[in-house]
């Protein structure tokens, strides 16, 4: 093997710090939307490659829904502290007042469609221009059909039927006031990617994605939500006492727990490769609902 | 492991996302949450039969028209290689979409029914991979069950490509006869057809070679973001950011940065916060140089004597992708790596007939799908290669200056 040989880590690993730079390089006001889960971890570790000695060209933003695991705050806290960058969290709870929303209701009340109103809020606010997400194109379907910079009007609207051709790595980012676009790094990486990039480069997680036990209730669809002041139980609900770890990190209310042992990264790896259900099938309860249920979403603003 | 990026094309249900979805299928990438939701969707599904393109149409109207409107990208790997795949949609008023996913292709699948032959859409799309320069193309002759599975179909259609395939600017493509539906010769080889001796799709995939696609001769560095921290122990600090997109580059190295043309000397290069003595493509790393000089977003560093043409007048092979016609005298961004200058266009030299693949002279506009080759006069200079030698240098966009939407791929000549 010659010795200028990037590995297909290295590889997506470059394209990802090329994207950053150029959010950084066009944009006046972008931000970096961070959720606390995995995905989100991993491009602050290629905002570190791209832009250290220097600081962020850009704030960390949370949409916090209010119903998140307490280890996912605690460790997103803990990182802005050690790594001096500025965060700005905006919450769900404060837009619900604001504009009269409606809770939404039932068991494992979702508050992930009421994030977008709070996103699109935060993002006229501080006037952001693009917004870095860590959404990868094996997650789902409309995903796979996303532009790396994805143009979406005032509204936030993606508009599937009109995205602009983006060719090689050339990244037309010029919009006009008042517009925005969701720039994704890792739009070409899978699940198994991220993990293994965690792995390669020591990357600490919530304790949330290891193995560990907890309360859970058991759904419909066998799938366990863990037991929390978000979600309503009832006398006839069946609640197990499990060794569980998370494979994404969203909303106790509609994120699913995975029975498992795996307690290292090394693990977990292992685990991932020879899983036969995909992260959102296994994990997510708010995507079965409707076929296109994502694809509406995006439509509407959402990531 | 390394990466083979590839794309389908071919006219509209020639049998693109079917022959994705059964790659993936009898290559058991499919996951069983995810084969749930597409046999449940598929229409036929009480006679047992699967439809394979819902895995790659993802969007509502593509499923609801069973047609492809955008690219999708699909994420697969066998112990050999990983693959990312573009499906791209055959229908001609979405060839913008192809162009996109074909621009960052290692190598293209071009589909033809065997009951079609070769057909016009046949020829755009490889005409758009010949411009584009794909180093590997496969032509698979798709639907073999539908002509009993008849070598002679399948040798007459070799032929008829083969005849125009210079006209095309395809070289050495490779055939094979397959059935997406079926899944023969895909991954598993047909047994009704074993008059053919070649590889499955699957084997061709794994063992194109890729090495020779990276050009490690002449070191390109768009730079694309300056770093200079101001902090009082990073007081002097000044690193260049960006991706070296061709080439090597040493510390000690004698550069030029053009298009100014200051000449400096590498003083270090960094790569994940540590020094290192070279960097090659495609990475991405911090270089310093010797001498304090003015550098922004958009020049690009290069090893003296071995440079780009600094010009303001560009001749391209230009693939117009906007309903709004491309008249001579029409100005535009030009975006060429991170650097976005204004153009105009100074004089269309020909326009290709994609049917009789003509050069038709005296054209006054570029209409939607035309394939042309124009002047252009940029407001400043820019340092450029030809696409035919650097692929990663020669290639360009065209934005609207009103609507900012990328109307026009360029192949600089
Ligand atoms: N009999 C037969 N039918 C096929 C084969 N491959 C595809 N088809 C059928 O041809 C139709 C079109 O297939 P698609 O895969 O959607 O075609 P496409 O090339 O992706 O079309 P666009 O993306 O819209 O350009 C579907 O009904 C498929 O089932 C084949 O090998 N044999
Ligand atoms: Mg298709």
């Amino acid at each position: 093997m010659s010795k200028y040989y990037l590995d297909y880590l290295e590889q997506l690993e470059s394209e990802a710090i090329h994207i950053m730079r150029e959010v950084a390089g066009q944009f006046e006001k972008p931000a970096l939307l961070f959720s606390g889960g995995k995905d989100s971890i991993t491009l602050v570790r290629l905002a570190e490659k791209a832009f250290r000695p220097g600081k962020f060209p850009f704030p960390l933003v949370h949409i916090d829904t209010g119903h998140n695991f307490r280890e996912a705050l605690d460790y997103r806290d803990n990182m802005v502290k050690q790594m001096g960058e500025k965060l700005i969290v905006r919450y769900v709870e404060d837009t619900i007042k604001e504009k009269k929303l409606a809770e939404p209701k039932g068991k494992f009340a979702s508050r992930n469609a009421l994030q977008t109103y709070t996103l699109l809020d935060t993002i006229e606010e501080f006037g952001f221009d693009a917004c870095i997400g860590g959404a990868r194109r094996d997650e789902e379907k409309a995903r796979a059909k996303e532009r790396i910079f994805s143009v979406r009007d005032e509204f936030g609207s993606w508009d599937p039927k009109l995205q602009r051709p983006e060719l090689w790595n050339i990244y037309n980012g010029k919009i006009h006031k008042g517009e925005n676009v969701r720039c994704f790094p890792i739009s070409n990486w899978t699940e198994l990617d991220v993990w293994n990039y965690i792995k390669k480069e020591n990357i600490p997680l919530p304790s949330i994605y290891f193995a560990h036990e907890r309360e859970c209730v058991v759904t419909n669809q066998n799938q366990l939500i863990a037991v929390s002041d978000f979600i309503q139980i009832e006398p006839s609900d069946k609640i197990v006492k499990k060794k569980v770890r998370y494979r994404t990190v969203g909303d106790m209310t509609c994120t699913a727990a995975v029975e498992s042992d795996a307690s290292t990264i090394d693990d977990i790896v292992k685990e991932i490769a020879i899983s036969r259900l995909s992260e959102r099938g296994e994990t997510r309860i708010d995507d079965q609902v409707s076929e296109a249920a994502m694809e509406d979403r995006k439509k509407g603003g959402y990531f | 492991m390394d990466i083979l990026r590839f794309i389908t094309a071919g006219s509209v249900d020639d049998g693109k996302s079917t022959l994705i979805g059964r790659l993936l299928y009898d290559s058991k990438s499919i996951l069983a949450d995810q084969l749930a939701a597409i046999e449940k969707q598929s229409k036929n599904k009480d006679k047992g039969e699967i439809d394979l393109a819902i895995l790659t149409d993802g969007l509502r109207a593509e499923r609801e028209q069973g047609i492809t409107i955008d690219v999708a990208y699909k994420y697969f790997s066998t112990p050999k290689r990983k693959f990312i795949i573009a499906d791209a949609p055959g229908h001609i008023q979405y060839t913008r979409n192809m162009v996109t996913g074909a621009s960052n292709s290692d190598l293209v699948v071009i589909l033809i029914d065997a009951r079609k032959g070769v057909i016009e859409q046949t020829k755009r799309h490889s005409i758009i991979a010949s411009l584009l320069a794909l180093p590997h193309v496969v032509v698979a002759i798709n639907k073999m069950d539908l002509v009993n599975y008849d070598e002679k179909v399948y040798n007459q259609i070799v032929t008829d490509y083969k005849n125009i395939q210079e006209q095309l600017g395809i070289k050495n493509p490779r055939f094979i006869p397959i059935s997406a539906l079926s899944g023969e010769n895909i991954v598993d080889p047909s047994a009704n057809m074993k008059w053919y001796k070649g590889g499955t799709l699957i084997t061709i995939l794994e063992n194109v070679e890729l090495k020779n696609d990276i050009n490690l001769t002449d070191a390109r560095f768009p730079v694309q973001y300056v770093i200079r921290p101001q902090t009082d122990d990073l007081h002097d600090y000044r690193g260049y950011a960006g991706k070296l997109t061709s080439g090597i580059l040493k510390v000690g190295d004698k550069i030029s940065v053009l298009p100014a043309g200051h000449k400096s000397t590498i003083k270090l290069i960094e790569k994940d916060g540590k020094p290192v003595d070279e960097a090659f493509a495609p990475q991405s790393v911090i270089v310093h140089l010797a001498d304090e000089i003015d550098i922004s977003r958009g020049d690009v560093i290069v090893r003296e004597g071995n440079e780009p043409t600094v010009t303001q007048d560009i001749e391209v092979l230009l693939c117009w992708m906007d309903a709004k016609a491309m008249e001579v005298g029409s100005k535009y961004l030009i975006q060429h790596n991170n650097k976005q200058i204004r153009c105009a266009v100074k004089g269309i030299e020909y326009k290709l007939d994609v049917n009789t693949l003509e050069k038709q002279t005296s054209v006054a506009a570029a209409q939607l799908n035309d394939v042309c080759k124009v002047t252009l006069k940029t407001a400043r200079p820019i340092a450029v290669d030809s696409y035919a030698k650097l692929r990663t240098n020669g290639g360009a966009v065209l934005i609207d200056e009103t609507s900012y939407v990328t109307v026009g791929a360029c192949i600089i000549q």
